[in-house]
């Protein structure tokens, strides 16, 4: 049993040696989710108990008043309905152009190669409100104010280079001789990537739409020169517009908080693990 | 399209009919318009702006001003110490971002019983939409009611007023955003970490080497292609990080609070000046291209593309 027991952690660790890395990182996980905490617990407030100064997460005379009152008397629901409308519409349309810009990174020699994967690097390092003000200038006379097109485009603009760079580092791992034979059976290049080679990169293109679905979900700058129409607000800008008073709805926006917050924890966690090994993939093979 | 493949197709032996010199370009296509419309034009019409006095009553008749906006820019001089807090701002968070992330991968590399569980609860900040916990630490902040004072005055410290007095905003926009960026690099630290071979650290123990001089002569050297271009991102990001400092300090926060992007922000969307904004940000831009083209030299980071 004992020796059972021993093989679980680093065998020249001293007891003391492994109680302290388990403090250390204890803490930093109380660092880590206290502030999530700490909203989950303001909002199990009701509203006389609103601002009582004790640190305990659930509240004696817990309620969930502010959890109906964001869902029923709010609009929570209209702004999860479009945050969710242009997430999506971000995550198909960045995933359509990152999947087949990645595959031409991966698969062919052409000219101006070099030029156009330095673009997509550089595209990162813009300062993003440079691009806002003419952005918002060129989308004033578009008319594509308070209209979802409006923020479907610079989304898809701000995701797209980092997955083609993901998607590139996933295909260059697919071996080319799966396309080849792919050919003598008759296919062209088309059916052959995405008859064979899509498939085989299911992971990737469920990372990075991941990806692109959450840098929308949670865009606000954006959002908040874009939409202006209350009906046509995204969660990021109804949840800010909600803080901002904060005296009398601090228990309401706890709660919209956290119904937002929750289900993108969940995903992001259950999926981490691709992401980071996307993320290194990238990093370590350019 | 057709009938230039067509044309290949008659010219090129079976096995590279398929692919013709257009394919690549057919993939890349939709990408590239979406990046060129939506980033290198919009470029260049800031650029263009610069060079105008567009405001809200100029909006539909600007008048082409040249450098003046640059002129009265450096005449005002604000931007040089919006341009000193950047550099802290920057530092400072990219700093601790990079060694607590190293630190707790390194922690978390060993055999532990529940680490997974712990990784997963420290990765929870970057899970969180930005805005969010941007307004959490804010309501945290909160003089009277935020849980951070609350527990200074438990511990027996004077209650700060951090959403008042600039400079304490500021340092809590920096506690903050270095909350949000620590898992990130964790994670790719971790990634580094686990893709060292673990033979060579047997290796180095049967040669009598120290724990640290294992870390220094392995690990660092190991980690560096990994940590590099996150790195770089890391202080690009940091750099361009408009939300926290927006949110906790407010749109139209005291100037002592702001840093460059912020700064460009206020001057167009809370004073309307376009042409103004527009100049500072070419500036900025000028700034960062400057840090990217050094570093790309530096690093090599393009090298492995061909």
């Amino acid at each position: 049993m004992k020796k059972n027991l021993s093989s679980h952690f680093e065998k020249n660790d001293s007891k003391l040696k492994t109680i302290l890395i388990y403090l250390i990182l204890i803490v930093f996980v109380i660092i880590s989710v206290y502030p999530l905490l700490n909203v989950f617990s303001v909002s199990l407030r009701s509203n006389d108990s609103l601002f009582l100064t004790d640190l305990k997460i659930i509240p004696d005379n817990w309620s969930l008043d502010n959890y109906r009152k964001a869902l029923f008397e709010k609009d929570l629901l209209i702004w999860i309905r479009n945050s969710l409308a242009v997430s999506t519409m971000t995550a198909i349309t960045g995933l359509t152009l990152s999947a087949s810009a990645g595959y031409a990174f991966s698969r062919f020699n052409f000219y101006g190669k070099k030029t156009s994967m330095m673009l997509f690097l550089v595209t990162q390092m813009f300062p993003a409100p440079m691009l806002l003000l003419p952005m918002f200038i060129m989308i004033t006379k578009l008319h594509l104010i308070n209209n979802f097109f409006g923020l479907l485009i610079p989304y898809t603009a701000t995701a797209v280079p980092f997955t083609v760079w993901l998607m590139k580092g996933y295909f260059d791992t697919i071996p080319k001789s799966l396309e080849e034979s792919a050919y003598i059976d008759g296919c062209n290049s088309f059916t052959a990537f995405y008859k064979v080679i899509l498939p085989l990169a299911t992971p990737a293109l469920a990372i990075s739409a991941l990806f692109a679905f959450m840098s929308a979900w949670s865009e606000y700058i954006v959002a908040q020169i874009i939409l202006r129409k209350p009906d046509l607000i995204t969660l990021p800008v109804g949840l800010v517009q909600l803080q901002m008073d904060f005296t009398a709805e601090w228990g309401v926006y706890s709660a919209a908080a956290i119904i937002t917050t929750i289900p993108v924890v969940i995903l992001f966690v259950s999926l981490s693990k691709y992401l980071v090994g996307g993320l290194t993939l990238g990093g370590v093979k350019g | 399209m057709s009938t230039l493949i067509g044309k290949f197709k008659t010219k090129r032996k079976p096995s590279s009919q398929l692919i013709n010199k257009s394919t690549p370009y057919l993939y890349m296509m939709p990408a590239m318009i979406i990046m060129l419309g939506m980033v290198l034009y919009p470029f260049m019409y800031g650029v263009w702006l610069s060079f105008t006095n567009m405001s809200l009553t100029k909006f539909f008749n600007p008048d082409f001003i040249g450098l003046r906006n640059y002129i009265r820019l450096f005449q005002d001089g604000v931007i040089f110490s919006t341009f000193n807090r950047t550099i802290i701002w920057t530092f400072v968070n990219v700093f601790f971002h990079v060694s607590i992330g190293l630190f707790l991968a390194i922690l978390l590399n060993r055999k532990l019983p529940g680490k997974s569980i712990l990784r997963v609860l420290l990765i929870i900040p970057w899970a969180v939409p930005q805005y969010i916990s941007a307004l959490t630490w804010k309501s945290m902040f909160n003089y009277s009611y935020g849980a951070i004072n609350i527990a200074l005055k438990t511990l027996g410290f004077t209650p700060i007023n951090w959403l008042s007095d600039p400079t304490m905003t500021f340092v809590g926009a920096i506690i903050t955003n270095i909350w949000l960026g620590v898992p990130f690099m964790m994670m790719i630290a971790l990634g580094g970490l686990q893709s060292i071979d673990a033979s060579l650290y047997e290796a180095a123990e049967i040669d009598g080497a120290s724990n640290f001089q294992k870390f220094k002569n392995i690990t660092l050297p190991l980690l560096k292609p990994v940590m590099t271009p996150a790195i770089i991102l890391g202080t690009v990001w940091t750099f361009n990080q408009i939300n926290v400092i927006i949110l906790i300090a407010g749109g139209f926060g005291n100037e002592k609070t702001q840093i460059l992007v912020t700064e460009v922000y206020r001057l167009a969307f809370n004073f309307y000046r376009y042409g103004y904004a527009a100049a500072y940000s070419v500036v900025i831009f000028l700034m960062l291209l400057v840090f990217s083209l050094f570093y790309v030299r530096k690093t090599g980071i393009m090298k492995e593309v061909d």
